[in-house]
């Protein structure tokens, strides 16, 4: 194998240098992606801690009834799914030029959002109701409490964020101040708070249904 | 323009003191602010380590400047046990964080990863200017810490719990100062996320026309594979420090078992776990120390091959080591715990993937002696630290061949050997690879050349100093010295290494005092220096066709790369070393290929 580049006129190939080897991915997309990676790992550590505590545990409790719990949390899940999709309209239209378009999908994006914030935070609310705190709780292991406080309160703050960071590129995209891919990227960020989420469903709900057991 | 330089048109030269100097956006500027930063940390981390190896040495003898100093802290002029432990604790937070990972990767990869891949900046001047100030704000948490009025926490670099997560009751310096603690770690984490993605994504789409990947200076791919170390392991750290503060401050027990007693009196927390903690911090911990090291691997290469006047050997198994090093560097965090309690196939299995690092760091070090040999050496002070470093690397890693075999490990954890070898092979060759830096790149950044002369007695009483302090900790430690302990004279098994002890801390002393040498060298290089032409190492790659320093953007047209980075003593070219930029024909036809 030539061991060296030395005489080989200056390439055009996409990795030679002076073009972006990603056709078509801007910088900033690029950075997205870093971004969820690094960000994904940190829920991996909170969810490895989980899985670690939880097999530990002697008597870690499934106090999940099917109502309201489950139903309102597949209701959840439903809204953050259906959220998904607006964005995807979203950003179809803005790829089109379509702005108005966007627009609206975009708030309709922000809707689902918001509309999981509350139920979420009415859930926490009756669970604190309950009994249930970060120190202890009525059916268990006193981690149970810590372990979904934490991790569905990390997740929240990422989708409060993402309501927020949707609502700047809605107003950016009204004044017309948007880059090229702005949408697309506030679309990756989207799509994958949603995909956390797809992990905390059944690993802190599902995995927690009272199966009317002892 | 092409789309991946376009937005570099957005951010025309800053005027003014504050958009120039503070909260620049220029790529050189950051680098020069984080290597500040560093230079401030280092010797703050350094007057610890004076004060610790005087206790050391002289556990018994009061000295009326430590009351002066610290009325509490050493009252009767003797430092007290959680005094020394807090001590400990800031030295090694301050070394790793805010010098060794800030210097390299922060400062020299940030002034020199886009001149070097013939960027005009940063893919995101804004981020990167955050990341400084995030730092900075991180550097200001953990000088709260050092401050706060409970005192300065207990519980070592690593922060282990159940100490780190009780709060005050766990002993002085466990109240807020150990929260202050996490969230200059927490904050660190946030600005090494921003720092590294934008590493990464300026190596990936910023080069310049030419620049293919395997034309990239080493000291690129050293940075490049630094920042996806960073970008995969800082954020677990982050995630242990975000559980850490929500045991201390929340009631949350993720860290702290069942049954704890503290102080006679039995904790209310219940069914968490330290060990959990351990896993996590270590996923971090051991990457973190090659996010220390590569950068400098990649400036001692750059360097050895400049000085030796050769193309550096065997470049694409240098490129590959480093990603090999990288790589299994995330899969051998259990070697920090064999004695915590793992079942000892797990321990075997780390064992092995431990001791399989050995085998690039050997390819590294091979190719660096293949390089210097039969070169045309110059002896320059970057040289002599980037032999310092191969130097030193190699004896501390020797060490890390014992401590990697679990059953050796059983006995060594916790002693002075393993002190003795982390600070040859991570602390000292980091250092080693900052100076050598620092004198290599000095005349670029600042226009002026260091003193040779001082630089070189810096050098030789460094290397002898760093030797004569950490080699004979290998020995204290099979002794069976203990590590994190302020009195080892106590022990009746460890009367024999007393004398040993106190040639540790005079020869501490003497190595401290040359750093002083460095200081005047700076400040002497600043004020009346002599003035750096703009290729003084004759060297190949693109800060050196750049102006001395360079200009706002760098470059005054893109640079076009033709050639390698290491094209030296290339048979019947005219001059004995081809810039990246001369032109094909520099390389007269026939000639065959190089490195
Ligand atoms: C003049 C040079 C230095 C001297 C004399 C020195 C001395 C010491 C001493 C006496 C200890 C405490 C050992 C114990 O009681 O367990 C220590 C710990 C430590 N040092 Fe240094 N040190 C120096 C430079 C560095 C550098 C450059 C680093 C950068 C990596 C570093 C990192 C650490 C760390 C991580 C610890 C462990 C702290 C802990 O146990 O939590 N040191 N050093
Ligand atoms: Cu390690």
């Amino acid at each position: 194998m030539s061991e060296t580049e030395t005489n080989v006129e200056t390439t055009t190939s996409l990795w030679g240098g002076g073009v972006t080897p990603y056709k078509g991915i801007s910088h900033i997309k690029l950075g997205m992606w870093l971004f969820i990676i690094s960000d994904a790992l940190t829920f991996s550590a909170l969810l490895f801690g989980y899985a670690y505590l939880r097999n530990a545990s002697p008597n870690w409790p499934d106090p999940f009834k099917f109502f309201p719990s489950i139903l309102v949390s597949t209701l959840m899940t439903f809204c953050l799914l259906t959220s998904s999709l607006t964005m995807v309209l979203a950003v179809h239209h803005s790829q089109h030029g379509d702005r108005a378009k966007a627009f609206k999908w975009i708030l309709a994006t922000m809707l689902g959002g918001m509309a999981f914030l509350v139920l979420h935070a009415n859930e926490w609310r009756e669970l604190i109701h309950h009994g249930m705190t970060t120190f202890s709780n009525p059916w268990g292991d006193s981690m149970f409490g810590a372990t979904f406080f934490t991790i569905t309160g990390l997740h929240m703050t990422h989708v409060l964020s993402g309501v927020i960071y949707l609502g700047v590129v809605a107003w950016r995209l009204e004044r017309r101040k948007t880059f090229d891919d702005e949408v697309e990227v506030a679309g990756l960020y989207w799509h994958f708070v949603d995909l956390v989420w797809m992990f905390v469903f059944p690993l802190l709900y599902l995995m927690s249904v009272d199966m009317g057991g002892n | 323009m092409s789309e991946a330089t376009a937005h570099h048109d957005a951010h025309a030269a800053p005027t003014g003191f504050v958009r120039r100097y503070l909260f620049s956006m220029d790529h050189k500027v950051i680098g020069i602010q984080y290597w500040i930063l560093a230079l401030v940390a280092v010797f703050i981390g350094m007057a610890l380590s004076f004060l610790m190896r005087l206790q050391i040495a002289y556990p018994d003898t009061p000295f009326a400047f430590l009351e002066a100093l610290f009325p509490k802290g050493a009252e009767g002029g003797q430092l007290t046990p959680e005094f020394y432990l807090s001590m400990v604790t800031m030295h090694g937070t301050i070394m790793v964080f805010f010098v060794l990972t800030t210097a390299p990767q922060g400062g020299f990869g940030n002034w020199g990863l886009p001149i070097q891949i013939g960027a005009r900046d940063m893919a995101f001047p804004f981020l990167n200017m955050m990341s400084f100030w995030v730092t900075f704000l991180a550097f200001v948490a953990i000088i709260i810490a050092l401050f706060f009025a409970g005192g300065a926490p207990l519980g070592g670099w690593t922060g282990y719990p159940p100490l780190s997560a009780l709060g005050p009751e766990a002993g002085p310096g466990q109240g807020w100062g150990m929260t202050w603690w996490i969230i200059s770690i927490a904050l660190f984490c946030v600005a090494s996320l921003i720092g590294s993605l934008n590493f990464i994504v300026t190596t990936l789409v910023l080069r310049c026309k030419g620049m293919t990947l395997m034309r990239m200076p080493l000291t690129c791919w050293g940075w490049f594979t630094t920042a996806i170390l960073s970008l995969l392991s800082f954020p677990v750290l982050l995630g242990a420090g975000v559980l850490l503060l929500l045991d201390r401050h929340a009631g949350t027990s993720f860290f702290l078992p069942s049954n704890l007693v503290v102080g006679g009196k039995p904790v209310d927390h219940s069914g968490g776990s330290p060990i959990l903690f351990q896993h996590l911090f270590w996923f971090f911990g051991h990457p973190e120390v090659y996010i220390a090291i590569l950068p400098g691997m990649g400036a001692v290469s750059q360097i050895i091959a400049t000085c030796a006047r050769k193309p550096i050997f065997g470049y694409r198994a240098m490129v590959y080591a480093i990603f090999a090093i990288g790589g299994l560097g995330f899969f051998v965090w259990g070697h920090h715990m064999f004695i915590s309690g793992m079942n000892p196939y797990t321990a075997v299995a780390f064992s092995v993937l431990t001791l399989t690092i050995g085998v690039p760091s050997a390819v590294k070090t091979i190719n660096w002696l293949g390089t210097i040999w039969g070169g045309k050496i110059r002896f320059n002070t970057p040289m002599l630290f980037s032999l310092g470093f191969v130097s030193v690397f190699v004896s501390g890693g020797l060490g890390g061949i014992f401590l990697g075999q679990s059953s050796v490990d059983l006995f060594l954890h916790d002693t002075y050997f393993v002190v003795g070898h982390f600070h040859l092979t991570m602390g000292v060759s980091a250092i080693f690879g900052i100076f050598a830096g620092t004198y290599y790149w000095f005349p670029k950044m600042f226009g002026r050349m260091m003193h040779e002369g001082m630089g070189k007695a810096h050098f030789f009483i460094s290397l002898i100093g760093v030797y004569l302090i950490f080699i004979p900790m290998h020995t204290i430690g099979m002794g069976g010295a203990p590590r994190r302990y302020y009195d080892s004279t106590s022990f009746k098994y460890l009367e024999d290494i007393i004398s040993m002890n106190s040639m540790i801390t005079w020869a501490a002393f003497i190595t401290i005092g040359a750093q002083a040498i460095f200081v005047v060298n700076l400040i002497w290089t600043m004020l009346a220096g002599k003035k750096a032409s703009d290729n003084p190492w004759e060297a190949t790659t693109l800060e050196w066709i750049c102006a001395t320093p360079p200009v706002h953007l760098n470059f005054d047209e893109d640079p076009v790369v033709h050639h390698g980075p290491y094209e030296y003593s290339v048979p019947g070219a005219e001059k004995d070393y081809i810039m990246q930029t001369d032109p094909p024909s520099a390389v007269p036809a026939g000639t065959p290929a190089q490195h």
